[in-house]
């Protein structure tokens, strides 16, 4: 018998244990009542808590088992497993049907089993980042033990290459692979500097004009048309950087007579800037909304023009909220993979010219990743060093600006930020 | 020190015309910000609108124990350059599926060498000088034209140009998006009720909504990260699955189905939770028979833009190994897979210029379904959703 058959016959035996349970104990419920008894729940509530009995345990049984069969490799035969699941399902259905008596709060247990069903489920996002956290340091730590810490903090060349050469045996002298990061987060930076120059003053801006300026049917038709450039995949806009954007960008470059590389920084920052525009200006215009009119009226009733309100007055006030935004969308740009992956260059370059190729953090996770490395070497381990460094740095962004936003809700007694 | 009338009122048009400048700087950046965007689709538009098309064309095939043995023999020798190897492959097999074709000649619409199709497009012009007469000639003919490329949706990817199709990629997304919302709808909803409607207010919950705000921050490449030492490493799951690309989406998606999840929960009023309460519900039967169906509009709508966002999402996929080359859609979900956006990248990093235009065209059907989901989003909000 095939696994997937076994597996069927399982479900159905559960399926039907649990059937007999509902209707038992329903039946039980009913005849109690009937005979004149009063009691704590309803006849469903008794047939509901007996399908809880028998399904349950038997569940949680078979998973624990399967989680022991796959991570410790322990050697229970999945037939027995499934078996003793059974088992202790019928045991749950007896229990669940002697539980059928007047004094017994069925309503009251269900809801226990569901309230911590789903308090389980809530765990699961802990266990999500504590996932990423544990993998992360425990393979950056790998990384750590085989190259230095400070060469890979202070280094200034990124040749992770050799390493498959010298694992080779054929690393020539003095080759031997490189892992400094700083020409990385140099380019990354650079990237998210384009990126911050072209988003922060549009995204600013047009949500400025929503909210100060607009006439309202211009801000509900803008607003949507601005978020649908949030909803466009990353390797879209990856596309549109390398095969519209850059060829532009080195054409314009030559037009100053400069020579542009066709995998420039320019092109994926500007590109990565418009995909940021609606991250900024949704949120600004949020949090310039919520700045209060009075504000605004007593601004202007001291004859003060709409400009000098908007800057000396809105803007101040609405500062630690736009500056948590602009933070967020630092993150967002410097966590950006596919834009950079398209169109920018895989050389690491240590230089201030955005018109030069240059490589970023994610871009040599990625580069890392997908060659025909063994999981083991220090070039696909170097991922995840960068990896621990990108969740620090991003983290701590998004901190502060929570921070940030915390500080101007309490300011302005706002709620809904 | 006294201003005179003139000076105040020159200081004030000076005043006023800032203000105006203002407006028209703030406007200037809105119109700006949406014509990103339409300069954008119509670039994809313009770009992608050929790869919908595909020459063809009209030759007379000879189904005999010749072009069994050596299918090229099939047909003329002068068009058979112009011809997709795409075409000549498959015949022994047909005839060998279908024998009632053997000893015919059937004239038939065949599709043509890539190079034949974009020198039609006016794009390149590879062909040799001799091809390229035979070809006009076909074209005067009426027996050389673009037509409608069916073989764009119905195939998987190739590395003939012609050949290739987006098929194998809408399956690939099709069964992990399954698998992602399989696992991260239910999980994301009973999150969301847990902690509007349950949980107590202690340092455990404090904990867990931080911890759901910071996660929707963390960029999506350290998920695949994750991925691939969590479930390819440690729990052994196969590389470049739908199974493995849809678990690591799934927590991706998670903190977005949560917040919109708690979100719609929490635009239900009280009063409906206290009438609930008032005639002895149970805590769980007032989220099930009353909170419940009165947010599922909400709850939908914010599901749909995570799925929405998770079917557009790339990076991970591509460190846990989902960028495959696939010719042939598989409907297993351990089995290798691709999906629409890594097939979108792998098109777009091919050497081959006509690759280009099947990496537009697979931008212009990827978008169009997101912007289908989005928009049902937007429909389903806009007829469930209550004022209260």
């Amino acid at each position: 018998m095939s696994m997937s058959i076994v597996f069927l016959l399982f479900c159905i035996a559960l399926l039907v244990l649990g059937g007999v349970a509902f209707a038992l104990s329903r039946a039980k419920a009913t005849r109690v009542r009937a005979s004149g008894m009063t009691m704590h729940a309803q006849p469903d509530q008794y047939a509901w808590f007996a399908v809880l009995a028998t399904a349950g345990p038997a569940l949680l049984v078979s998973a624990l088992g399967a989680f022991a069969l796959l991570l410790m490799g322990a050697e229970i035969p999945v037939l027995y497993l499934l078996t003793a699941s059974l088992i202790i399902a019928v045991i749950g259905l007896a229990m669940g049907l002697s539980q059928v008596r007047p004094a017994f709060h069925a309503r009251r247990a269900i809801e226990g089993v569901i309230r911590k069903l789903l308090a389980a489920a809530a765990l699961i996002s802990i266990l999500t980042t504590l996932g990423i956290l544990l993998s992360i340091i425990n393979e950056a730590l790998r990384f750590f033990q085989m190259q230095s810490f400070w060469d890979f903090v202070t280094g200034t060349t990124w040749n992770p290459g050799a390493s498959f050469l010298s694992s080779a045996g054929r690393a020539e002298g003095g080759s031997a692979a490189q892992f400094g990061s700083i020409p990385l987060f140099a380019g990354t930076f650079m990237i998210t500097l384009i990126a911050m120059l072209v988003a922060i003053p549009f995204g600013l801006g047009a949500a400025i004009y929503m909210v100060e300026f607009a006439p309202l049917y211009v801000r509900k038709t803008a607003k949507p048309v601005i978020e649908v450039l949030a909803g466009i995949p990353t390797v879209v806009y990856g596309v549109f950087a390398a095969l519209t954007v850059a060829p532009l960008v080195v054409d314009i470059a030559g037009l100053f007579g400069l020579d542009a590389s066709y995998s420039n920084a320019l092109a994926p920052g500007l590109v990565m800037g418009i995909m940021i525009i609606p991250f900024i200006s949704s949120l600004s215009d949020d949090v310039i909304n919520s700045v209060p009119n009075s504000l605004r009226e007593g601004a202007l009733a001291l004859g003060i023009t709409k400009s000098e309100m908007v800057r000396n007055v809105v803007v101040p006030a609405a500062a630690p909220g736009i500056i948590s935004a602009s933070l967020l969308a630092v993150s967002r740009a410097m966590g950006e993979t596919m834009i950079v992956v398209m169109a920018a260059g895989m050389r690491p370059n240590l230089t201030a010219n955005p018109l030069e190729d240059m490589t970023t953090v994610t871009v040599s996770i990625v580069a890392a990743l997908t060659g025909d490395q063994e999981f083991e070497s220090a070039q696909t381990l170097s991922a995840f060093a960068l990896g621990l460094v990108l969740f620090i740095v991003t983290l701590t962004l998004n901190v502060v600006s929570v921070f940030m936003i915390r500080r101007f809700r309490e300011k302005y007694r706002v709620n809904n930020l | 020190m006294s201003q005179s009338f003139e000076e105040i009122s020159a200081q004030l048009k000076k005043r006023h015309r800032r203000s105006a400048r203002m407006k028209w700087m703030t406007l200037g950046a809105l119109i700006l910000s949406a014509a990103f965007l339409v300069v954008f689709i119509s670039d994809m538009v313009v770009r992608g609108w050929p790869a919908f098309q595909q020459a063809q064309i009209q030759v007379e095939v000879s189904y005999d124990e010749q072009s069994q043995k050596l299918p090229l023999a099939a047909v003329d020798e002068d068009v058979r350059p112009l011809i997709s190897r795409g075409f000549f492959r498959p015949l022994p097999r047909k005839m060998e599926d279908n024998p009632a074709l053997m000893d015919t000649t059937q004239t038939q619409w065949v599709i043509a060498d890539s190079r034949v199709d974009q020198y039609l497009k006016g794009n390149e012009d590879r062909l040799r000088p001799a091809d390229k007469e035979t070809l006009e000639n076909l074209v005067e003919e009426g027996r050389a034209d673009l037509k409608f490329n069916t073989t764009f949706f119905t195939t998987g990817d190739s590395k003939m140009p012609e050949m290739a199709g987006i098929a194998s990629a809408a399956i690939g997304t099709v069964m992990t998006m399954l698998v992602t919302m399989a696992v991260c709808f239910p999980i994301g909803v009973m999150t969301a009720v847990y902690l509007e409607e349950f949980a107590p207010d202690n340092k455990l919950t404090q904990i867990i909504e931080i911890n759901i705000n910071n996660l929707a921050a963390v960029p999506s490449i350290l998920f695949g990260l994750l991925g691939l030492a969590v479930y390819i490493s440690f729990f052994g799951v196969p590389r470049s699955s739908p199974l493995v690309g849809g678990l690591t989406l799934a927590l991706m998606t998670l903190p977005v189905i949560i917040i919109s999840t708690r979100a719609a929960l929490r635009s239900v009023p009280d009063s409906i939770r206290h009438a609930a309460f008032g005639v002895g519900c149970s805590r769980w039967q007032v989220v099930r028979d009353h909170v419940l169906p009165v947010s599922l509009p909400g709850i939908l709508t914010g599901s749909i833009i995570g799925l929405a966002q998770a079917m557009g999402e790339t990076a991970p996929l591509i460190i846990v190994g989902m960028v495959a080359f696939i010719p042939d859609a598989s409907l297993s979900i351990t089995g290798a897979s691709t999906v629409m956006p890594a097939q979108i990248f792998t098109w777009a990093s091919e050497p081959n210029s006509a690759f280009a235009e099947k990496t537009a065209g697979g931008i212009l059907v990827l978008l169009a379904v997101l912007i289908f989901l989005n928009a049902l989003a937007v429909w389903l909000r806009n007829k469930f959703e209550r004022r209260w």
